[in-house]
Parts: C-alpha cells; sequence; structure tokens
C-alpha cells in the first residue's frame, strides 16, 4: 500500500514544482498566480474524480426525463401533461441532458483536466525514459521487496563479478540496468522495468480524447435521415427523397450521392410455436433493388435488422414496419381523387394501426378519414373491433370521415398522420347516424351526402428505415480499441524498480542483498522477486528456498 | 431457425428449482461455517498458546500491526482476551485448518453448480440459441456465471468466507428469475438476432458476475474495517465471525484485483454494445436509457480506479464506489429493464 499513498505524485511534478512557488507567492497571489493555482486544481488528481463521479451523477437525468433528440413528440407531450413544472424543467435542460451547458460544462472541464493531466506526464515519462534508473537507496532492506543470498568463497566470485552477474540476469528480464561504483567496494545496480505501464496509461487517456474529437466530427459532418417506403416504392438519395432530414452542423446537399433503393418485397414472419410469445415477430426480411447511381446495373439485396444495407457512403438500416392499405377515394364529381397504399403507424404487437387519409384533391370538398386498420378484426363482447393477430388474417379499416378544409393551403407544416378538424365537418362516426365506416378488403363504401366513396382495394407492407452518414464513426472506433489496449498494459504490467548491492565478506564469500519497489497497484511483485532470486541462484549455483528470506509482507497478497 | 424443445425447456426448468434448492443448502452449511467460527478459532487460539512464540503468533502479530490494532505479540496468549483482531491468513491462501462445514458448502456449491449448468445448457438447447435472450436467462445464466466465478476463484484463493453472501446472491437470483421474469422457451426477435448478442451479452453477463463477487467483498470489507477501528479502540469483539475473514487492506487489494478485471470486461460490453447499436439502430451512441446507465456504470468504475490512486480515497471510500457502482448495475439490470422505455425493451414480459 505504500506506494500506492505514493502515486499520487507521479506525473504531477509541475505541482510539486509550483507549490514551492506558491509558498513564495502566498502573500499577494496576483492574477497569475490565481489561474496558476486554479490549474493546478483542476489537473489534480483528486478534481479528476470529482469529475469523473460527477459526470455520471450528471447522466443519470437523460433517462429519467424524456430527450428531445430521441423522442422530441414525447417530449411535447410531457409538457402538455405537466404545465405547472414541465416548462421549469425545460428551463433547465432536462430534456435536453447531454448537450446542456451543464453537461457540457462537466465533461469540457474533465477533458480539459485530462490534457492538463497528459501533457506534464508525457513530458515526465518522456524524460524518464532517458534517464539512469533512480539512485540506490542506501538501506535496500528497507524496501517492501527484500533478500539476500551468498555466494560461496570457493566460486571465487568478487563483488563486481557478482554485480554484473546480477546486471545480466536482470537484463534478461528486460530490466534497464545502470550499475554503479563497479570497481568500489561496495558495488550496486539500479535497474527498472515496465515504462509500458505508464504508457499504456498515457494512450488510454489521448485515445479517451481521440473518441470525444471523433463524435464530434461526426456531429459536424454527418446527417441522419428518415424514409418510410411501401413495397414497390423506390427511395432516391436526394433531399427530396427523405420524409426526414437532420444534417450535421456542417452540411452541404452535394454530399449526397444520388443511389436509388426500390423496395420489392417485405416478408415477415411470426412466432407460431410458443405459447406466451405466440404471434411475435421472430423475422423481418425486405428484397430490395438497389442502383448506385441512376445509370448503374441493378442490384438485388437484403436488408435486415442487424443486417444494414452499406450504400454510397451510408448506411440503410431496417428501423420499423407496418401495412399500407390501399386505397381508391372517388370524389363528389365522381372522380378518382386518391388512389395508392396509405402507411398505417402500427401502435401494438398485434399491429392495430393508426390511419389518416387525406384526399386535398376531392372536390368540392377536401376529405379526410381517420380511423384504424386492423389486420385480423374481430368483434369483442362489447361489439367493438379489435385485431386477435398480426397476420393479416382478416384486414379491416374502421373510419371516420370529414369534409371541408384540410387546411393544407395555409403553408404551416402539417403531420401526414394527423387530422386537424379544426375546419372539418364530420360524415361518419360512431355517434352520427350514419355511423363509422367498416370496410373489408376489396369493399368500397359510399360516404353520405354524395359526398363520394372509398374503396380499400387491397394491402401492402412498408417499411422506415434511417439512412445515415457518420465519418467519426471509425476513428471512434479505432481510439477505442487503442484505449483498450493502453487500459490492459496499464493495468496488467507491472512498473518496478529493482537495486541489488554485493560485496565481499573477509572470508572471501560475496554477499548480495537485493530489494524491490512497485510504482502503482502491482501484486505480482513479491512472484517477480521470488523469479529474480530463483535466476540469481541457478546462475550462481545456490540452492534453497525460493523465497527465503524475502523480507515484508506475506507473499503475494495482492 | 431451429425448432423449440418444450419438454427440453420443462426439464431446464426443473434443473434450475434443484440448483436453487441445492444452493440454498450450501448458503445454510456456509453459513454454519461463519456460526461455527468462534469454536474454530478458539481451538485455534489455544494451539497458539500451547506453542507459545511459533508461527501462528507472528502471522497474528503482522496482521495487528496492519490492522492498526494495538501490537502486543509478545503476550502470544489472545484466546481469552479475544484482541486478536484477525485470523484468517490475509494471503486469502489456504491454511492447514480443517474447516469441515466449509467443505461440505463448497462440495454442495460445486454440485448445485453442475446441476444449474445442465439448466442452462439444456435451455439454450431447448430454444437452439444461447441462452441469454431475456431477463429470466440473463438471471439463471448470469447466477451460474457467479457460482462458476465464485468456485474457479476458491481454487487458487480461500474465499470461502464470502460463501453466504454468494450464496445469498446465486438464490436471490434464481428465486427472481422463477417468480417474477419466467419466460418460457421461445424464439428471438430480430432485433436480438444477431451474433453481438452472443459476444456483448456474455461478457456485461461475465464482468456482472465479478461485480457481484466484488460487491461482496467490499461489503466485508466495510464491516471488517469498521471492526479494525473499534477493536483498535479496545472494544468488544462484537462480530466474532468476521474473524474467518481477511484485513480489510488484503480484502480491498483482492476486490481491487478482480474489479480491474470486471471493468476491461465492462469498457468491451460498452464498446460492443456501440457497435451493435450501429448495426441495429444506425448510430453508436444515443443516449438510450440503457446507454446512460451502461455509461454511468462504466464512470463510476472508472472513479474507484482513480480513487485507487487518489490520497484518501483509498479504503473505504474506495469500497463505497465499488458498491455504489454494483448497485448501478443492479439498477440498470432490474429497473432500467423494466420500467424505462427505450430501445432496449426486450425484458421479454
Ligand atoms: C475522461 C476522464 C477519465 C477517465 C474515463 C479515466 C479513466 C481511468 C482509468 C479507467 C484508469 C485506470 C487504468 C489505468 O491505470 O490506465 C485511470 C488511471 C489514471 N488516471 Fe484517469 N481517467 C480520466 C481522467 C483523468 C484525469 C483528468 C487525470 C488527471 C488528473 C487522470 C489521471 C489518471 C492517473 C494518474 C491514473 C493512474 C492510476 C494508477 O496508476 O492506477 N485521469 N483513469
Amino acid at each position: 500500500m505504500t506506494e500506492t499513498v505514493k502515486k499520487p505524485k507521479r506525473g504531477r511534478k509541475p505541482e510539486g514544482a509550483s507549490s514551492s512557488r506558491q509558498d513564495v507567492a502566498v502573500p499577494a497571489l496576483g492574477p497569475i498566480g490565481m489561474l496558476r493555482w486554479a490549474w493546478t486544481q483542476l489537473t489534480s488528481m483528486r478534481t479528476a474524480l470529482l469529475l469523473l463521479l460527477l459526470l455520471a451523477v450528471a447522466a443519470v437525468p437523460g433517462s429519467l426525463f424524456p430527450q428531445r433528440p430521441a423522442n422530441p413528440a414525447v417530449v411535447t407531450q410531457y409538457l402538455k401533461d405537466h404545465a405547472d413544472y414541465g416548462p421549469w424543467l425545460d428551463k433547465l435542460q432536462l430534456f435536453d441532458v447531454y448537450s446542456s451547458y451543464w453537461f457540457s460544462a462537466i465533461y469540457l472541464l474533465l477533458f480539459i483536466s485530462l490534457i492538463g493531466c497528459i501533457i506534464p506526464r508525457a513530458r515526465a515519462h518522456w524524460k524518464a525514459l532517458r534517464t539512469a534508473p533512480p539512485r540506490t537507496p542506501r538501506r535496500i532492506s528497507r524496501l517492501p521487496q527484500y533478500g539476500t543470498l551468498v555466494i560461496p568463497a570457493a566460486q571465487g566470485a568478487t563483488a563486481s563479478s557478482a554485480l554484473a552477474d546480477a546486471a545480466a540476469v536482470l537484463k534478461g528480464r528486460r530490466y534497464r540496468v545502470d550499475t554503479r561504483d563497479t570497481d568500489g567496494e561496495r558495488p550496486h545496480l539500479g535497474a527498472e522495468v515496465g515504462y509500458v505501464r505508464e504508457i499504456g496509461n498515457l494512450v488510454f487517456h489521448t485515445s479517451l480524447v481521440g473518441v470525444l474529437v471523433s463524435v464530434a466530427i461526426g456531429g459536424l459532418f454527418g446527417y441522419s435521415g428518415q424514409r418510410t417506403l411501401v413495397e414497390g416504392e423506390t427511395f432516391v438519395n436526394t433531399l427530396v427523397g427523405y420524409d426526414q432530414f437532420s444534417p450535421g452542423t456542417d452540411f452541404q446537399s452535394a454530399w449526397l450521392s444520388p443511389y436509388s433503393v426500390q423496395l420489392d418485397k417485405f416478408d415477415v414472419r411470426y412466432d407460431r410455436e410458443s405459447v406466451k410469445q405466440f404471434g411475435q415477430p421472430i423475422d423481418f426480411n425486405a428484397s430490395v433493388t438497389t442502383k448506385d447511381s441512376p445509370d448503374a446495373p441493378a442490384q438485388k439485396q437484403t436488408l435486415k435488422v442487424n443486417d444494414p444495407l452499406e450504400i454510397g457512403g451510408t448506411g440503410l438500416y431496417l428501423v420499423g414496419n407496418g401495412y399500407a392499405p390501399v386505397i381508391t377515394v372517388r370524389d363528389g364529381k365522381g372522380n378518382v381523387a386518391l388512389q395508392g397504399p396509405v402507411p398505417a403507424i402500427p401502435t401494438d404487437a398485434v399491429y392495430t394501426s393508426t390511419m389518416v387519409i387525406k384526399v386535398p384533391d376531392a372536390q368540392p370538398d377536401q376529405l379526410g378519414f381517420v380511423g384504424f386498420f386492423l389486420p385480423a378484426a374481430q368483434l369483442n363482447d362489447a361489439g367493438i373491433a379489435y385485431s386477435a393477430d398480426p397476420d393479416p388474417l382478416k384486414p379491416q379499416l374502421n373510419l371516420n370521415s370529414y369534409y371541408g378544409d384540410l387546411g393544407l393551403n395555409s403553408g404551416s407544416p402539417q403531420n401526414v398522420y394527423n387530422l386537424d378538424v379544426k375546419n372539418l365537418k364530420q360524415l361518419n362516426g360512431r355517434d352520427l347516424p350514419a355511423k363509422g365506416i367498416v370496410l373489408d378488403a376489396g369493399q368500397t363504401y359510399k360516404l353520405p351526402d354524395g359526398k363520394g366513396s372509398i374503396t380499400f382495394d387491397g394491402l401492402k407492407r412498408f417499411i422506415a428505415i434511417d439512412i445515415r452518414h457518420n465519418p467519426g464513426q471509425v476513428p471512434a472506433l479505432i481510439f477505442a480499441l487503442v484505449a483498450v489496449g493502453g487500459l490492459v498494459i496499464s493495468l496488467y504490467t507491472g512498473r518496478r524498480r529493482a537495486w541489488v548491492r554485493t560485496g565481499t565478506a573477509e572470508d572471501g564469500r560475496v554477499m548480495v542483498e537485493y530489494g524491490l519497489l512497485a510504482r502503482g497497484e502491482d501484486h505480482g511483485l513479491a512472484r517477480e522477486t521470488a523469479r529474480i532470486r530463483k535466476a540469481l541462484q541457478e546462475r550462481w549455483g545456490l540452492d534453497g528456498p525460493a523465497g527465503g528470506s524475502t523480507a515484508g509482507t506475506p507473499a503475494d497478497n495482492g | 431457425m431451429p425448432g423449440l424443445n418444450f419438454e427440453l425447456g420443462s426439464y431446464s426448468e426443473l434443473f434450475m428449482l434443484l440448483a436453487a434448492g441445492t444452493y440454498t443448502v450450501a448458503f445454510i452449511a456456509f453459513a454454519w461455517d461463519l456460526a461455527k467460527s468462534s469454536a474454530t478459532l478458539r481451538a485455534i487460539d489455544e494451539r497458539a498458546a500451547r506453542q507459545q512464540g511459533k508461527a501462528t503468533v507472528t502471522v497474528a502479530a503482522k496482521q495487528l500491526v496492519g490492522a492498526g490494532a494495538p501490537a502486543a505479540p509478545s503476550s502470544g496468549t489472545g484466546s481469552a482476551s479475544g484482541t486478536t483482531a484477525v485470523t484468517a491468513d490475509s494471503s486469502m491462501r489456504y491454511s492447514g485448518e480443517r474447516r469441515a462445514p466449509a467443505r461440505v458448502a463448497v462440495a454442495l456449491t460445486i454440485l448445485a453448480a453442475l446441476i444449474h449448468g445442465a439448466g442452462v445448457i439444456s435451455r439454450g438447447f431447448a430454444a437452439g440459441r444461447v441462452p441469454w435472450g431475456n431477463m429470466y436467462e440473463f438471471l439463471t445464466t448470469g447466477a451460474w456465471l457467479v457460482a462458476v466465478v465464485f468456485l474457479l476463484v476458491l481454487l487458487r484463493r480461500d474465499l470461502r468466507f464470502v460463501g453466504t453472501f454468494v450464496m445469498a446472491l446465486v438464490i436471490i437470483m434464481l428465486v427472481a428469475a422463477s417468480v417474477a421474469f419466467w419466460t418460457p422457451v421461445g424464439h428471438l426477435v430480430p432485433a436480438l438476432q444477431s451474433y453481438w448478442l452472443v459476444i456483448h451479452v456474455s461478457i456485461a453477463v461475465l464482468s456482472s458476475a465479478l461485480f457481484t463477487l466484488t460487491f461482496s467483498m467490499s461489503v466485508l470489507q466495510l464491516l471488517q474495517s469498521r471492526r479494525e477501528g473499534q477493536l483498535a479502540l479496545g472494544r468488544d469483539d462484537k462480530l466474532m465471525f468476521m474473524r474467518l475473514v481477511p484485513d480489510a487492506l488484503s480484502l480491498e487489494n483482492f476486490s481491487y484485483r478482480i474489479n480491474t478485471i470486471a471493468f476491461v470486461g465492462w469498457t468491451f460490453t460498452l464498446m460492443f454494445g456501440a457497435i451493435w447499436a450501429e448495426k441495429a439502430w444506425g448510430r453508436f451512441w444515443g443516449w438510450d436509457t440503457k446507454e446512460v446507465w451502461t455509461f454511468v456504470i462504466w464512470v463510476v468504475y472508472a472513479g474507484y480506479l482513480h480513487a485507487r490512486a487518489t490520497r484518501g480515497w483509498t479504503g473505504t471510500r474506495a469500497a463505497w464506489l465499488s458498491i455504489v457502482g454494483y448497485l448501478c448495475v443492479v439498477f440498470n439490470f432490474t429497473i432500467v429493464n423494466q420500467y424505462f422505455n427505450g430501445l432496449h425493451s426486450y425484458s421479454g414480459l
């Protein structure tokens, strides 16, 4: 443990240096002194520890409150539900924790502290790498690991030949050795091994900075977007091809490469074997045809969950799916005002889906429909339709209808999955004489008052894909791997110092004493000492108990 | 995708129950061992008195110093006064002392782990995949790893003193799995069908098993260090059974070693999780609740490693950090998996 207590000195040479200066400057610290003092504090090990713990605490609220980047709609809903204190939470940036001022302040301080830590330590280590191991302590016997050996006079060894032997043994064990006083009465040596431990530590901490920078690069130069794609539709990678697009801070639309992806077919398999998970999906499989550019040859590929498509420098990820009933709506004049698949948003495991159909082209009045799509419709005891299974066993639409002004011309952006009924009159509904619209596949329903008709022609599936490009991803991975490498090296190599002193007794025997000291956590020091002792014994043809006279704590108590 | 074998699945559940029962008997044997400790220790003390000045006394003396207790090695007959702070060997190596109940307990643990292993493996075959795809399986497999890791460590170190603790945790995990999280054999949802499940989750469960061990040792460390403090003040020994437990410093050092391994494991968990997230959702980090807590755990244990190198933060404070880290692991597994909405909603419930 002694080493642990001493350790904070390590790599903080500047602090030691400045503290002596501080003593002088105490009466009037002055602005420079203040800065110096603040810097010393910031880069101290204790501050690093506190900032780390603070970072852990600060990350927690992000899991307690909905976060805007991930779930903007949930945040809006939360603010509506908690009108009293919601806005206060919002002021405290609790819905944007990871981009908040306070969270950023903590990690930036931590990383400044980290850099302020790395640089002086790297410099100190660079020096240590080029200077001889430290001088031999006067009393080796005080070291945590200590032992003696005696070479009988019959061997004809001398103090200096024994020291040379010890140096050879230590060099063989990859120590850097510095022999001193070789011709003196009591020659001695200092040796050190495991410089790589500190290097590992520095590499680890530096790589953390690398990871942070890579993530920042991703935020600057990356982009992401979403698109729902019904069977038969094609996505072309241009800005208009996206349903939603979030560019990075420095994005330029010229970066989009004009590839295309057509969804040919989407297959889903459900679990029909188990009881509790009956009807749970076990396979999603999207067959697509891709083209790298408009003139490139078409390629058949499959897109699955956990198995993205790589194309044009982006990744395409299958993140959702649902049904898209094919609808035909005729208006009051008998013209086809809408024809095609309309994606319905699934709300549960059996794909009970909400549907919104807007028919802006209907004449003389615009038409709108809201309701449910049920893949396997059944009636419950109360006469309410529900879906019994995710497979399309009996697809059915349950809709209310409206006519009037859909409000699409006002220019303000509208959610396609939301019908604003403010300026609409209801035609169909549970409480109206005309009742709601119930349509099975192939059926047509005539709207009241000659407003037109709606036909449920058939069923297609749609998929939701995320399209992403993140140039920070690969560097982040590389830095992370390097970090782990450094971590492992720094945790599992021991940095050790060894000293040996020899002397010749009057009767011609050569006395050897040796001692070892670890820098940093090192549970293998006792084992190392035993190995060195054994190597020395072999060299001098001695025998005896392996760890014989090793003083100090019981061997290897970790 | 291979079919499900429900019959094998029910055998697996039977094995789990049998294993839980056997662990319970092992738990009793470990507890009996601790309870008997005063008798055992009295025997040691008496023998020490007889061969006054021999090795036992030296060892005790050294530990007295280590524990900060008043060093009085020359008295040598500490049997009556009971001021000997620690009797267990601080190297955690096996000593010659025969502890019959402890041997029975270890034998029972081995038996239980074998049955438990059969349960885990048959579960895997019944489902035709790795047996860690939902909460029930994380818990049963995780508990098995805790037991196996414990037994593996026992091969080299005498950690039988944490036996009651470890057995209790294993039993709690198995009972929780069977009562609260029971899920029949089933297929994996597409989100989990990836070889990353094999890599990422196995490392996560293994690291958690190691954290379970260090948690137990850190709790004992806190108890022991309190006791050492009390003894140093000359108070009575209220926790006699703690004499079977090594001194606080040895506990701290050994749990540090295990924690470093677990921390590297958790680092991999975090990284592989990020790689998998990229494959599945297109972004390697999105502060999803599960990601947040994995990160929090990582940072807490990084704090623990720092604390061990910071003056004034070793010992008790480091032990508390290790305990807080483990509480986060438990929280991440139970509360976050079940009550927090996120992309990782695959608890199987
Ligand atoms: C981003 C924040 C940081 C993280 C995640 C982190 C993590 C770690 C980890 C996991 C270790 C143990 C592994 C090893 O020895 O290499 C460690 C050790 C160390 N860290 Fe950090 N660190 C951070 C910031 C800092 C800062 C700001 C300092 C300087 C004040 C610092 C100084 C040290 C030192 C001196 C050690 C060696 C301790 C020993 O020898 O056991 N770290 N750090």
